[in-house]
């Protein structure tokens, strides 16, 4: 039986559940049994466990800089150096840019060319004004002599704050690599795909950054 | 980086880099360079160059890509056990004595033995295997992503070329196969040894991490219809297993070698003596990520086991279920046992404990595993064929090796046996017999299926059991001296009563030697009789699982029509259909044009640009690192840039390959003597 067949019917936008032919056929049970799941469905699986795999990633350096937290080396602790006001800043610029990158989403889903560009550029300008907040945070310690190299704390706190910027720098990378596919390639299926995955990593990069913000900016200022 | 070296154009890069004062690594690196340059003046000479282009270096059929990981592997097998040979010829020779290997050199060799035979090939051994075999067994017609698969393959090259590379331009790491700081810190390690192991690692494992996310969502997502979970053949649910294990550690490798290079670039203090580092984090880090690779590597070998047994049984596999829980029970358990690499750090009787136990009761699934394979073999009607041998010798070695695990999960008695020969002789006890063991019987069965033609019998079961005998020759005196106090690592010694057992264990790697021969005579024997070693049908073995559905090798696009799963073994369900009926279970299906994944240069090509940045990083070469990374940012837009993803294979040719098989089958089922 071609169950190709049978998808093209009952399931038209491929979301892959709720087939009702499919769970009609012999031994049908469950997810996969069915046959080979539409693309749509493989690609962001795929890119789900690729950001599992990254945030296990960050959980080694959220560890680390739990370990190293009070390594300082007789430098300065989180109490002299991290100023909420800055961070505070910084997270309504990141939560804001998710908001603008689902707005991007729903233009997709409409086909906007207009708004689409627009939402990944508001999108994209609030990725790059973050970013900026935080090097500036950055430099400022750098300038006070709390640098990374000063003590076991500050290797920690920079390392796990920087990959998070850097993964904001690669994925302000991908959204304008994505920007130039939407307007040279339109809404093909694959390009739709990539920024499916895209939209992933953003929000998700949001959810490390409530990470920090919360066990690295909040708990080391307002703890004793 | 500043100071002089940051000034030239080539880093820290100069001639010393080449060790000519120093004739063994120099013959080595000669040697390297001698077969590998031979080799592609060979291939270009011949002509050859389009075809591997074309058919191989941008294929991303999981076959292929499958094919050249094992090949991958097996070469560099070849390389780690020159490394094991000249130890073992070390201290043979270092009693009393110094040897014929300096220190600085006995210590890059230690190091690069271990790395590159965890990384280089146990990895890509399994990892080819899963490739070539999972999608077969599955009854699709490929992995989830293509050419990330072959983007894999590739970066996994780029880490084995840099780890040779260090051979001619530059030293190895000296600081072990884990790069334990504060050895591996730039204060104690000022060279490029331990740069070249973190960078071929960092690059390679992004690979292995890639091929993880490849083969969890392959496996959970395309599936045949009717292939349940609880369909799935054995090797699968290892695969399985297997993959989401290297999603769930290898991004603690990459995040724990960084920070050693962070440490060692730009003088951050994670893992330093002053400022605050802790060195003891490294270790929990790097064995948070270790042990569970040691699951990696030995659960997929336990699903080549069970094929193999069942196959060679002509019995189901005793126990589906227990085996699959067993299986995940391991996946868990794995990582909750890392600790106890580390007994001696001082973690107070509490938590070793609680990491003795977890590491005993680890050993309670893989205890099922074994009995199910006997139970398989029970009132079975065994063939002692070479995969066979390969699954006995490791069932009856694994367990001794198992055993002394147990022993040394004990705590206190690890206090004793920590860092000796003993464990040495423990962990190749696992490894060898558990994982390469693993990786021949896969090898030498699913050989046909990848070629058309089996291997020699004759040979491969003299190389079988002379790599039985030599492993034994070679690691039981280990167990010996290590009880009699004998460190690892040692470059030379002076303690008469360990001297005989270590001329013994070097007369076991001689017989290893042997068995390796062997095993590329019955390579070579086979390939210059295949034609008289073909088999026409596909199934050689008279198998239970769909991978033996296919012909022999299977088309690109595998099945004609997918399969519709109804049983758990799905082909031998189909074969006693057939045997009953007189003729083939299905009929004829009405042939479709296929659409497959294009091939693409984007994998190799990445590669390129990864080797670059890796070497320039090592090197200090800093606008090379820019290029390098600009050059892997392209290949990926042009990559995102093209237009056409699949190519159409016609109806008539899917017909042509599947009706020459088909006719072959019923042409076999028609010589069988009916049932």
């Amino acid at each position: 039986m071609s169950t190709e067949a049978l998808r093209a019917g009952p399931d038209p936008s491929h979301i892959g559940h709720h087939n009702e032919a499919l769970e009609a056929l012999p031994e049908f049970t469950g997810h996969g049994a069915g046959g080979p799941a539409p693309k749509r469905i493989v690609v962001g699986y795929g890119f789900w466990i690729f950001i599992l795999s990254d945030v296990i990633m960050f959980s080694a350096f959220f560890a680390t800089y739990a370990v190293l937290v009070d390594a300082r080396a007789g430098g300065p602790g989180p109490h002299q150096l991290f100023d909420l006001r800055n961070t505070a800043a910084e997270t309504a610029c990141l939560l804001a840019s998710s908001f603008s990158c689902g707005m991007a989403s729903l233009a997709v889903g409409q086909r906007s060319e207009k708004w689409t560009q627009i939402a990944l550029l508001v999108t994209g300008l609030l990725g790059a004004a973050f970013l900026t907040l935080e090097v500036r945070e950055f430099a400022g310690f750098v300038a006070r002599g709390a640098g990374p190299t000063h003590s076991a704390f500050l290797s920690a706190f920079f390392t796990l704050v920087g990959c998070h910027g850097v993964h904001v720098s690669a994925g302000l990378l991908w959204l304008g690599t994505m920007m130039a596919q939407f307007w040279a390639k339109g809404f093909r299926q694959n390009i739709r795909h990539r920024f499916l995955c895209f939209s992933l990593f953003w929000h998700a990069l949001d959810i490390i950054w409530v990470g920090i913000f919360s066990l690295v900016y909040v708990m080391g200022t307002v703890l004793p | 980086m500043s100071g002089s070296t940051g000034l030239t154009m080539f880093g820290k890069l100069s001639w010393q880099a080449i060790p000519f004062d120093q004739p063994i690594p120099l013959a080595a690196g000669a040697l390297v360079v001698f077969v590998l340059c031979g080799t592609v003046i060979w291939i270009a000479l011949k002509g050859y160059v389009p075809y591997l282009w074309r058919e191989w270096i941008t294929s991303v059929d999981h076959k292929r890509i499958g094919i050249m990981y094992c090949t991958l592997a097996a070469v560099m097998l070849l390389r780690g056990f020159i490394d094991a040979l000249m130890m073992r010829a070390q201290q043979a020779m270092a009693f009393h004595s110094g040897g014929y290997l300096p220190p600085e050199h006995y210590d890059q060799i230690f190091s690069a033995h271990g790395t590159i035979m965890i990384f280089f090939v146990a990895m890509p051994f399994m990892i080819g295997l899963m490739n070539f075999v999972v999608p077969l067994q599955l009854g699709v017609r490929d992995v989830a992503f293509p050419t990330l698969n072959s983007v894999s393959f590739w970066l996994t090259c780029a880490g084995a070329l840099l780890v040779n590379m260090s051979l001619v331009v530059g030293e190895f790491s000296r600081a072990t196969w884990l790069a334990f700081p504060p050895l591996s810190e730039l204060r104690y390690s000022p060279g490029v040894g331990v740069d070249y192991y973190c960078w071929a690692l960092e690059i390679s494992g992004i690979g292995t991490l890639m091929t993880g996310i490849n083969f969890v969502t392959t496996i959970l997502k395309i599936r045949a219809p009717g292939m349940h979970y609880t369909r799935m053949p054995m090797f699968c649910w290892t695969a399985l297993a297997s993959n989401l294990l290297i999603v769930a550690a290898f991004p603690i490798l990459t995040a724990t070698l960084a920070m050693l290079l962070l440490d060692r670039y730009v003088g951050f203090h994670f893992f330093t003596n002053d400022a605050g580092g802790n060195a003891m984090m490294f270790m929990n880090l790097i064995w948070a990520w270790g042990h569970p690779e040691v699951y990696i590597l030995i659960l997929p070998a336990f699903g080549v086991y069970s094929e193999v047994v069942s196959a060679f049984s002509r019995k189901p596999l005793f126990g589906y279920r227990s085996m699959m829980m067993a299986t995940l029970a391991i996946c868990l358990i794995s990582f909750m046992v890392w600790l106890h690499h580390f007994f001696t750090m001082g973690a107070g009787a509490d938590v070793n404990g609680f990491f003795g136990i977890m590491s005993m009761v680890i050993a309670v699934p893989t205890g099922v595993k074994i009995f199910n394979w006997l139970f398989t073999m029970y009132g079975g009607r065994i063939r002692y064929s070479v995969a066979m041998l390969w699954a006995v010798g490791f069932m009856v070695s694994f367990v001794i090796g198992g055993m002394t695990g147990v022993l040394l999960a004990n705590p206190p008695a690890d206090f004793q046996l920590h860092n000796s020969e003993f464990l040495v002789a423990h962990f190749h006890n696992v490894i060898i017999p558990g994982v390469i063991f693993g990786a021949f019987a896969g090898y030498n069965y699913w050989f046909p299926k990848a070629f058309g033609f089996s291997l020699d019998e004759r040979l491969g079961k003299w190389s079988f059991w002379l790599w039985l005998v030599g492993f034994w020759v070679a690691f039981a005196p280990l167990y010996v001296v290590g009880l009699e106090g004998m460190t690892r690592r040692l470059q030379h010694y002076d303690r008469a009563d360990w001297h005989p057992w270590l001329l013994v264990a070097a007369g076991g790697v001689v017989l290893i030697l042997c068995g390796i021969c062997l095993q590329i005579a019955q390579l070579a024997v086979s390939i210059r009789s295949r034609d008289a070693r073909r088999e026409p049908t596909g199934d050689p073995w008279d198998a239970r699982n769909l991978e033996w559905a296919t012909a022999s090798p299977p088309p690109p696009f595998n099945f004609a029509v997918l399969p519709n799963v109804m049983h758990q073994e799905p082909y031998w369900d189909m074969k006693v259909r057939a045997r009953e009926a007189g003729h083939l279970a299905t009929p004829e299906p009405r042939y479709e044009p296929i659409e497959m994944p294009r091939n693409s240069p984007t994998g190799f090509v990445t590669a390129f640009f990864a080797v670059v940045t890796g070497f320039a990083l090592i090197w200090h070469i800093w606008w090379l690192v820019a290029l390098g990374l600009a050059g892997a940012y392209a290949t990926f837009v042009v990559f995102a840039w093209r237009d056409i993803e699949e190519v159409e294979i016609p109806a008539e040719e899917v017909a042509r390959l599947d009706r020459a098989n088909r006719a072959a089958r019923s042409a076999a089922l028609r010589r069988e003597p009916s049932a």
